[in-house]
C-alpha cells in the first residue's frame, strides 16, 4: 500500500480547501454554473438525474481496511447508506448534497482518498489487474508504475485540458483482467531476455466507435515508462481533435493518422522528453517500490479448507467459483461478489463494507481490491482461513457463488442515475440474474459474461460482453440491442450485432432463447458460452433470437 | 403547422440536485402535478428565461414536454418519468419523500 508523505497530504490540502472555496463561491451567488461546472467536475463531482454524483478514485483498484471503513462513514454520513463500486475502479455515492461535498472530501483525505480527475477531460484514474501482487501468473506487480502514474498525472499542468478523457491501465500478467486493450493507453508487462519492460496498446476504447487498441511498442524498457508515457499524450494533446467531442478520444486520432505516424510522432517526442526526465521518476519508484511489497505470508496448514471443502457443498459451491489461485499454494484469492441475485450490481451497504474492512484486517493482511467487474477482492486469504471468512460472508449476504457466471453481469448505473443514459441497465440485470437462479441454470451454463450499458458510451463494458447489452431510446420507448461473442482479456474481440433490438418486456425470454441455444449445441460443459460461439458463429443463435425471420423463410 | 407540445420548465435544485418544476407563481415545486403547464411556446422561452435568471437557486433549466391531464401534467417521455419519481432499484428520492409524507398522514 502507497502511503502519502508529507507533500501528497499538503498538496490534497490545499486542493480540497480550493475546492471548498469554490463550493461556498457557487453557493453565495459568485460563480455562476457555467463557471463551477469545469472546477466541480475536475473534482468529480456531476450533477445527475436527481440529485449530485461524487465519484471518488480508488487508485488500481487498492483499498486497505481503513479505507473501506471510511468509504461506509462516507455512506453513512452523507449519503444514503451504500456506494456504487464501477467498472473503472471508483466508488460513486449517488445522494450528497453539494454543501457536504467538501467534507467528504476531507474525510477522504484523512485516509489518502481523493476525487481527483475522476471527470473532465484529463487523465482518469489508473486502473490495474485486481488481482496484481497475488496472482499465480503474473510476472510482476504492476501497481508500483501505476502510483507512479497516479502521481506523474495528478494536476499534470500539460494535461488539464486534453481534447478528452483520457484512460490508462496496466496489468503485470500474460491473462488480461484489466481491458488494456480497450484503454487509451494499455500496459502488459512482458520479458525480453531476462528483463521486464512493458508492451504499449494505445487507441483502444468502447463508446459509439469500439476499437481494439494496437501496438505502438512492443517492448519498452521499464525505465523509460514515463518519459514515453508523456510522449504518447503530448502527441494526442496537439494533434487530438477538439472541433467535435465524439471524434476527440485518442483512438480516432490513431484510426483517422494512422499507428505508423503516430509511432513515428511519439519516438520524436520521445527522444527529447527522455533525456528532460533525467531519472528523478525512477528515484521516485524506487521510493514507491517497497511499499508495495508482498506481506509476510504465514505458512499455514491447508486442512480447515480441505474438511470443509469435502463436507461442506455450500462451501464447495464458493470455493468453485470465487477463489483464484494465488501464488503461494496456501493462500487464495478471493473475490467477494457484490451480485447477489436480484441486488444492483457493484452497490454495497455501509455495513457490508465495513465487514468487508474488518474480514480484510483480520484474513487478508489488510488489504482489498474492487474490481472492474465490480466486485471486491480478498487478495491474499490462507486457505485455513478459508471456511471462517465464508461462513462471515454469509451472515451478510456476501457469499453468493456467482463469480464470472450469468448473474455476475456489469451493468452501469444506466437511467435510473445517469443524466447520459438513453435506457435502464439495474432492472435488466436483476431480472436476468433472478430469472436464472430460478431456473436453477446458472452453474449449468457455466462461464459467461454478460455486460449491460444504458448508452452508447458503454460504461457497462458491453462491446467486451460474451453477450453484450445496449439499452437505448427507440422513439421514447426502452430498447435494448444484444451483441454476441465481445472479449475482453488478452484477446479482445468486439461483439457482432446480433439484430434489431428488443423492447424491455422481450428482451429476458431473447436472452434465454440464446442460452437454452448455447445448451443444446454445446459439445460439453467444458465448452463455454464463449466457444461455442466461436466454433458456431453468429448464425445459430441469429435464429434462436429471432424466430419469426427463421419461421419467415420456412415458409 | 404541428400543433405546440406543452410544456414545464424544470432544472435541479442547487444544493440537494433535486429535481424541481417552475410553478405558475414564480416558485419552485418538487412535485409536477404542481407545476405551470405552458401552452404557448413565446411564453415557454420567457418562462425558460425566468427560471435561467434564478442562478442561485437552480442548475440545468429546460423545457419538458408534458401531456395535460386531470391529475395534472404527466410526462410525455420516460426519462422524466424517472426524475419525477427516483430510481427502480431503491425506494430513494422523491418516492422516498413521497413515503414519508404518506405516513406522516396517516
Amino acid at each position: 500500500m502507497y502511503d502519502y508523505n508529507e507533500f501528497d497530504r499538503a498538496f490534497l490540502a490545499e486542493r480540497n480547501a480550493q475546492f471548498r472555496a469554490q463550493v461556498a463561491r457557487r453557493i453565495d451567488g459568485s460563480l455562476t454554473e457555467d463557471e463551477f461546472k469545469p472546477l466541480r467536475l475536475m473534482n468529480g463531482l456531476y450533477l445527475q438525474l436527481h440529485a449530485y454524483m461524487l465519484r471518488v478514485a480508488i487508485p488500481y483498484g487498492t483499498l486497505n481496511s481503513a479505507q473501506m471503513r471510511q468509504l461506509a462513514l462516507l455512506a453513512e454520513k452523507w449519503d444514503k447508506g451504500y456506494g456504487h463500486f464501477t467498472t473503472r475502479q471508483n466508488i460513486q455515492y449517488n445522494w450528497p448534497k453539494l454543501s457536504d461535498v467538501p467534507d467528504m472530501l476531507d474525510a477522504l483525505a484523512e485516509v489518502g482518498l481523493h476525487a481527483i480527475q475522476t471527470s473532465g477531460n484529463t487523465i482518469r484514474n489508473v486502473t490495474a489487474d485486481h488481482f496484481a501482487g497475488a496472482a499465480a501468473d503474473e510476472l510482476a506487480d504492476p501497481r508500483p508504475v501505476a502510483e507512479l502514474i497516479r502521481q506523474w498525472s495528478t494536476d499534470h499542468p500539460e494535461f488539464q485540458f486534453l481534447p478528452r478523457k483520457f484512460k490508462i491501465a496496466v496489468t503485470g500478467s500474460p491473462n488480461d483482467r484489466a481491458v488494456t486493450r480497450a484503454h487509451d493507453i494499455g500496459l502488459r508487462m512482458v520479458e525480453r531476455d531476462g528483463e521486464t519492460g512493458f508492451e504499449v496498446i494505445v487507441g483502444g476504447g468502447l463508446g459509439r466507435t469500439p476499437m481494439i487498441g494496437q501496438v505502438i511498442r512492443d517492448f519498452l524498457p521499464r525505465a523509460d515508462l514515463l518519459p514515453y508515457l508523456e510522449a504518447i499524450v503530448s502527441v494526442y494533446n496537439l494533434l487530438g481533435r477538439r472541433d467535435n467531442k465524439y471524434k476527440a478520444r485518442i483512438k480516432i486520432t490513431v484510426h483517422e493518422n494512422g499507428i505508423d505516424t503516430i509511432r513515428d510522432l511519439v519516438e520524436e517526442r520521445f527522444a527529447t522528453l527522455r533525456t528532460a526526465f533525467n531519472g528523478a521518476d525512477q528515484a521516485l519508484l524506487a521510493q514507491i517500490e517497497p511499499q508495495f511489497a508482498p506481506p509476510a505470508f504465514a505458512a499455514r496448514d491447508t486442512h480447515p479448507h480441505d474438511i470443509a471443502y469435502q463436507n461442506d457443498p455450500v462451501f464447495r459451491s464458493w470455493a468453485d467459483t470465487n477463489l483464484t489461485a494465488h501464488r503461494r499454494a496456501d493462500h487464495a484469492i478471493v473475490s467477494i461478489s457484490l451480485k447477489a441475485h436480484g441486488a444492483t450490481p457493484g452497490d454495497a451497504t455501509a455495513g457490508q463494507m465495513r465487514l468487508m474492512a474488518d474480514l480484510a484486517a483480520r484474513y487478508a493482511y489488510d488489504e482489498l481490491r474492487i474490481s472492474h467487474e465490480q466486485n471486491v477482492i480478498l487478495p491474499h486469504v490462507a486457505r485455513a482461513d478459508l471456511p471462517a471468512l465464508h461462513a462471515a460472508l454469509k451472515s451478510a449476504g456476501l457469499a453468493t457463488a456467482n463469480i464470472g457466471l450469468i448473474s455476475d453481469i456489469i451493468a452501469c448505473p444506466g437511467m435510473d442515475y445517469c443524466a447520459l443514459a438513453t435506457a435502464r441497465s439495474i432492472p435488466v440485470a436483476q431480472e436476468i440474474a433472478t430469472h436464472f437462479d430460478a431456473l436453477k441454470l446458472e452453474h449449468d451454463i457455466g462461464p459467461l459474461k454478460i455486460k449491460i450499458s444504458g448508452c452508447i458510451n458503454a460504461c457497462g463494458h458491453h462491446h467486451v460482453g460474451h453477450i453484450g447489452i445496449l439499452g437505448l431510446d427507440r422513439a421514447g420507448v426502452e430498447n435494448y440491442q444484444i451483441t454476441l461473442g465481445g472479449d475482453g482479456t488478452e484477446d479482445a474481440v468486439i461483439g457482432e450485432r446480433a439484430g434489431p433490438g428488443f423492447a424491455a418486456e422481450d428482451l429476458l425470454p431473447a436472452i434465454e432463447r440464446l442460452i437454452r441455444t448455447y445448451l443444446d449445441l454445446r459439445e460439453g460443459r467444458e465448452e463455454t458460452f464463449l466457444d461455442a460461439y466461436r466454433r458456431l458463429g453468429l448464425a445459430p443463435f441469429k435464429a434462436a433470437l429471432y424466430p419469426e425471420a427463421r419461421d419467415r423463410h420456412a415458409a | 403547422m404541428p400543433r405546440f407540445t406543452p410544456k414545464v420548465v424544470t432544472a435541479n435544485a442547487l444544493i440537494e440536485g433535486d429535481v424541481i418544476y417552475l410553478a405558475a407563481d414564480d416558485s419552485w415545486t418538487r412535485d409536477l402535478a404542481r407545476a405551470e403547464v405552458i401552452e404557448d411556446e413565446a411564453i415557454a422561452q420567457m418562462r425558460l428565461l425566468d427560471a435561467q435568471r434564478q442562478a442561485g437557486q437552480v442548475v440545468g433549466a429546460y423545457l419538458a414536454d408534458v401531456i395535460p391531464g386531470a391529475r395534472g401534467p404527466q410526462p410525455a417521455h420516460f426519462r422524466e418519468d424517472f426524475r419525477r419519481k427516483g430510481p427502480s432499484n431503491y425506494a430513494h428520492g422523491k418516492q422516498e419523500a413521497r413515503k414519508q409524507e404518506d405516513t406522516a398522514n396517516v
